[in-house]
């Protein structure tokens, strides 16, 4: 089953519309909850690092009976050192967002908690593909 | 997963629904539809909250209770009652005037149900301290909220606190007091509980975590109020009363049903209290996603205002808060100046207590799930999306469903055809594929023939 969803740049309003309604599905499919609980966790904070430090982008989710694979394209400014990303505490977020609640550097490394396989890949000025995969079983 | 079906306190009496759907439109879990012009319970989607029996225009749905003369099978009969059920009279009917009214109907004991709050209070904050990693934990003070969690948010039902309910700890301690005190048998007990809404009847009938309720019966709320106030009425204007000792019901205590009174006893640094059960849900959708961070308890109340807002009191939600708060404020002045300790008789057994206040595991029991088998359940989904990219989006519920969202599901889980929406009815008239006289039948079948008959016969 494939799923898309468009976020867009800034829109803090609807941040968690697409965890949401990928959550909404997964509770639907008998996965256990708190692997829907592990997914949704992780989409969610890709999906305000999409809102939040790039220009919007799209989500791909696809859905297979033992997996969950979602890709979260953005086009915006890229991360120039991804190792240094995925530490906890480390952001590039500019105050206004910060203010808001978000980023706390916590983004990236909460996603790899929450996954089975992550895959972080970005061009300066371009855009970040973030990929993660979360097994059912 | 559970599978042992719920036991619900609702039912619907088919002679006198009329089949209006008001009900349908109403419920917050999906749970109704209507079939041959009645309206049909889903079990396992009910969560007992009560919103479908508050919009019924004909009381065709109502509330399952035990026969009071029940109590008579008991030589000794305890009534529990709730500090909501005092509220519900005015200032000048006392306390202690309703302890002597419900001794004359017949009980031999009465005793409030929040007697047990110290003992409940010290029982979640102590639980809140073995578990520090659970966050939010979640009250199961109210049941529906519980059955909420189970149907509707089942990632959830581990943050649930698995403790026994105020009103099966007071049961336990009346019941182990007038053992030791009198020397009697349990079968000579008979516990009654005074109750303000349908699910706490649920939950007395069908504990969830535990296998037997320590609660022998449930009477209304509105039709116990009804043998009070024909008693006062009888009693007359110019009744002196005697003078009875109640129960030494903590300020605390007599708070804890409305809105807020476990969270002000909650030793969580960060906690919220929601009442109105689709408050509840807009807000444990984002609990779930945990876009709402750092929060140590959660106060959920099904109902508006919480137990004053319950389907059987009988007085007006926001009237019973003051009274209730009114005899609050006097019992808090009492304690100030020392009139009356915050210690309860409970108190001497609290050991006792503390050592039996865990319910077993509260497992969920998702409505949402298509089929245990996920790929089974994917294919079912595809075809949800291809009938609800057909259906209008009007959820105008002719279908006898709630929503077009709903129809897709019950045509994909053979429950509906997708004949029932008016919308494609009409488009295979247009397209000839369907004539008058079937869709006509199609209407019969969801809202009965005498709905149907009458338009055709008055043209």
């Amino acid at each position: 089953m494939h799923l898309e969803y468009q976020v867009y740049e800034a829109d803090f309003v609807n941040a968690g519309a697409a965890s949401s309604a990928i959550k909404k599905t997964l509770k639907q499919l008998n996965v256990n909850p708190q692997i829907v609980k592990r997914v949704v966790v992780a989409l969610y904070e890709a999906e305000v690092n999409a809102i939040a430090h790039a220009y919007g982008g799209m989500i791909y989710a696809d859905i297979e009976p033992d997996k969950i694979t979602v890709k979260v394209v953005d086009k915006g400014p890229g991360i120039p050192d991804i190792a240094w990303a995925m530490q906890e505490g480390n952001s590039t977020a500019s105050p206004e967002v910060r203010n808001m609640g978000f980023g706390a550097g916590m983004g990236l490394p909460n996603i790899q908690k929450n996954v089975d396989k992550l895959n972080v890949t970005s061009t300066v000025g371009v855009g970040t593909t973030v990929e993660m995969e979360v097994n059912f079983a | 997963m559970e599978k042992t079906p719920f036991f619900h306190a609702l039912s619907i009496d088919e002679d006198t629904c009329i089949g209006c759907s008001h009900c349908m439109k109403i419920c917050p879990t999906e749970a109704l539809r209507v079939r041959d012009g009645k309206a049909v319970l889903l079990p396992d989607r009910c969560i007992d909250c009560g919103n479908c029996f508050k919009v019924c225009p004909t009381r065709a749905i109502y509330v399952k209770q035990d026969d009071f003369e029940d109590i008579f099978n008991f030589p000794i009969r305890v009534a529990l009652v709730p500090a909501v059920f005092m509220g519900q009279f005015p200032n000048e009917i006392t306390v202690s005037r309703i302890y002597s009214i419900l001794k004359e109907l017949g009980f031999t004991h009465v005793l409030e149900t929040e007697s047990s709050i110290p003992i409940y209070t010290a029982a979640k904050n102590k639980y809140a301290a073995e578990y520090p990693d659970v966050k939010p934990l979640i009250s199961t003070f109210c049941p529906a909220i519980v059955r909420l969690i189970q149907v509707k948010f089942p990632g959830l039902t581990e943050n649930l606190i698995p403790l026994r309910a105020p009103l099966d700890i007071t049961a336990m301690y009346i019941r182990r007091k007038i053992k030791e005190e009198m020397e009697v048998k349990d079968d000579q007990i008979g516990i009654f509980y005074i109750t303000p809404c349908a699910a706490k009847i649920a939950a007395v009938k069908s504990p969830v975590g535990e296998e037997k309720s320590l609660v022998d019966g449930v009477i209304n709320m509105d039709s116990l109020y009804n043998r009070v106030y024909k008693e006062i009425k009888k009693q007359g204007h110019g009744y002196k009363e005697q003078k009875l000792p109640v129960s030494q019901l903590s300020a605390d205590g007599v708070l804890t049903s409305l809105t807020n009174g476990e969270r002000r006893l909650s030793d969580a640094k960060h906690s919220y209290s929601i009442d109105e059960i689709h408050n509840v849900i807009e807000f444990l959708e984002k609990v779930e996603n945990e876009e709402i961070e750092d929060v140590d308890f959660l106060e959920l109340r099904a109902c508006d205002q919480s137990c004053p807002g319950g389907i059987l009191t009988c007085d007006n939600r926001f009237l019973m808060c003051e009274r209730v708060f009114g005899r609050a404020r006097k019992i808090a002045d009492r304690e100030r100046k020392g009139e009356q300790t915050k210690d309860h008789e409970l108190e001497e057994e609290r050991n006792y207590l503390m050592r039996h206040m865990k319910v077993g595991d509260i497992k969920p029991r998702s409505m949402l799930v298509l089929d245990d088998d996920i790929g089974v359940a994917l294919e079912k989904m595809k075809k949800i999306d291809e009938y609800r990219a057909r259906l209008p989006q009007t959820d105008c519920g002719i279908c006898g469903a709630p929503t077009c969202d709903a129809l897709a599901r019950d045509i994909v889980c053979d429950n509906a055809e997708l004949t029932d929406c008016v919308f494609i009815q009409r488009n295979l008239e247009a397209r000839g594929n369907m004539d008058v006289q079937e869709s006509l039948k199609i209407m019969e079948v969801i809202w009965g023939k005498a709905k149907m008959n009458d338009y055709v016969k008055n043209k």
